[in-house]
């Protein structure tokens, strides 16, 4: 019972200052909404120029140059490319849901940004309850991804869709235990509030067992490399996406790169103390950390090779689900019986049982590396 | 704090209209002629490495994520539960703790038992 009482207390505590910049509500709408929408954009289109570019540099070759000063037109070229190309429909596809599947694929994922700080009081929305509507509405793109899968009546994005909603289930619990760290030492779900407990020690020391989890389940929803079995180019083609051409093609890849930002921007939120940082503006700060996040991603890409999904599944449920759960218990002991121990004491200490917990627990579990039956 | 829902549900509108807008735009060239539609039955058949495509694919299909998919549902309602037990701990001290403590114990307990039956293998 104890579980759902909530002292009044705590109302109080969750109550948060509304965003006072600017003061009107339309202006503060559309002011906001505009810039997210610029936001997830041009990001989205400088990260695929950066991935590609970046991607060249770690295979040893030049990567696209041609288009613009360091082919940085080049993404805009692609775009204008998909923009005149037929768009297809295959002939014994669902075509209503085909319609709607990038809809339901975009729509979800751009709703993430309405709740992350850009900087001080700078977000559309200040939910109480922000990283809770994050990990509800995140999941809900994995719908869009199915629909495109099934809609195609092709095997091969039917397989890629199924792919991407067993990662999804498997990776989704890891991702919000991680979450639950975070809002155990914070005391609080609303995302200002987390970036603001975040003022002297980021929550990447506090908390680095819950960022290791956070990261990798990251990697695998928003199907990146070492996950990428979604759209596994050597097997599946492209997964859910091969019928698709045009601008539907672009919308599901819109809204894929729109995931990978908006997971960069959680970590940078989370763990990284968000839009805090010495000498330049904060939302300086907060840009170059998205940014610090996503080349970490690709250096991942280019390093990884693709995982098997049965070692995909048993990795979620057997190594990361288990240590999210006794991440969980060490930092509620601490919360609860030392919260006021000196925080670098608690650093060392869970520096230390994140080494012990990962080396020790990779000794006890493999990954199945023998072949299996299908 | 109503105000803020009333930023999401607009942002939602536009969010429609955009990701609209973006499938529509090829529909608006196609009439101005500037998008080909020259379809015919080849290219609208589903694409297979070059072979023809034997059946359909919206068959009874065997996932095999059904029994993940059934300690998903326990877990996440716990998750669910432990979102306002995080928020509330420190007030709730350790009587919380232990609580919270053995209801994710009893969910553990079948977590442990469904690997121990070899459920969460991939086969």
């Amino acid at each position: 019972m104890a579980i759902l009482s909530t002292n009044p207390n705590s109302f109080s505590q969750l109550a948060v200052l509304p965003p006072d910049w600017p003061g009107n509500f339309w202006l503060h709408w559309v002011v906001f909404t505009v810039i997210i929408l610029a936001f997830v954009l041009n990001t989205a289109l400088i990260f695929i120029w950066l991935e590609r570019r970046a991607l060249g540099r770690f295979q040893v070759r030049l990567g696209p140059n041609r288009v613009g000063p360091f082919g940085l037109l080049q993404p805009i070229a692609d775009v204008l490319k998909l923009l005149t190309k037929e768009d297809m429909i295959p002939a014994k596809g669902d075509k209503l849901v085909f319609w709607l599947a990038p809809l339901v694929a975009f729509v979800p994922v751009l709703m993430i940004f309405a709740v992350i700080p850009f900087q001080s009081g700078a977000l559309l929305a200040d939910l109480n309850i922000g990283i809770l509507y994050v990990v509800a509405i995140s999941s809900v793109a994995a719908v869009g991804v199915f629909m495109a899968g099934w809609a195609s009546n092709n095997k091969y994005s039917l397989i890629g869709a199924m792919r991407d909603v067993a990662m999804l289930i498997s990776y989704e619990i890891p991702i919000v235990l991680s979450i639950v760290g975070v809002v155990l030492i914070t005391g609080s779900l609303s995302l200002t509030e987390i970036v603001g407990a975040q003022r002297d020690i980021p929550f990447i020391l506090l908390q680095p067992l819950g960022f290791l989890i956070f990261f990798i389940g990251s990697l695998a929803e928003s199907n990146r490399t070492p996950f990428d079995l979604v759209e596994a180019d050597s097997e599946l083609v492209a997964g859910y996406h091969i019928e698709y051409s045009g601008m539907k093609f672009a919308t599901l890849f819109l809204a894929e790169y729109a995931e990978v930002i908006a997971m960069s921007a959680l970590m940078t939120t989370l763990f990284l103390g968000g839009w805090q940082g010495p000498l330049l503006p904060p939302i300086i700060w907060f840009l170059i950390k998205v940014f610090a996040v996503f080349l970490f991603i690709v250096w991942i890409r280019s390093t990884i090779p693709r995982m098997r999904i049965d070692q995909v599944m048993a990795f979620a449920w057997k190594f990361l689900l288990p240590l999210a759960l006794i991440n969980l218990l060490i930092t509620s002991l601490q919360v609860v019986f030392w919260p006021e121990a000196s925080p670098w004491l608690i650093v060392f200490l869970n520096l230390v049982a994140m080494v012990v917990l990962v080396l020790s627990w990779s000794r006890f579990f493999r990954l199945g590396g023998e072949r299996i039956e299908v | 704090m109503l105000t803020n829902y009333g930023y999401i549900a607009l942002l939602l509108v536009v969010a429609i209209f955009f990701a609209c807008s973006l499938i529509l735009i090829p529909v608006v060239l196609k009439l101005l002629k500037i998008v080909p539609q020259k379809p015919n039955p080849v290219k609208a058949s589903t694409f297979e490495c070059g072979m023809e495509t034997i059946g359909r694919s919206w068959v009874q299909f065997n996932f095999r994520y059904y029994f993940y998919a059934l300690i998903l549902i326990a877990l996440d309602v716990m998750v669910a539960f432990l979102y306002p037990w995080a928020v509330d701990l420190r007030q709730l001290g350790v009587f919380g703790l232990i609580a919270a403590l053995i209801f994710i114990a009893i969910i553990v307990v079948g977590y442990i038992y469904a690997w121990r039956k070899k459920v969460l293998e991939w086969k």
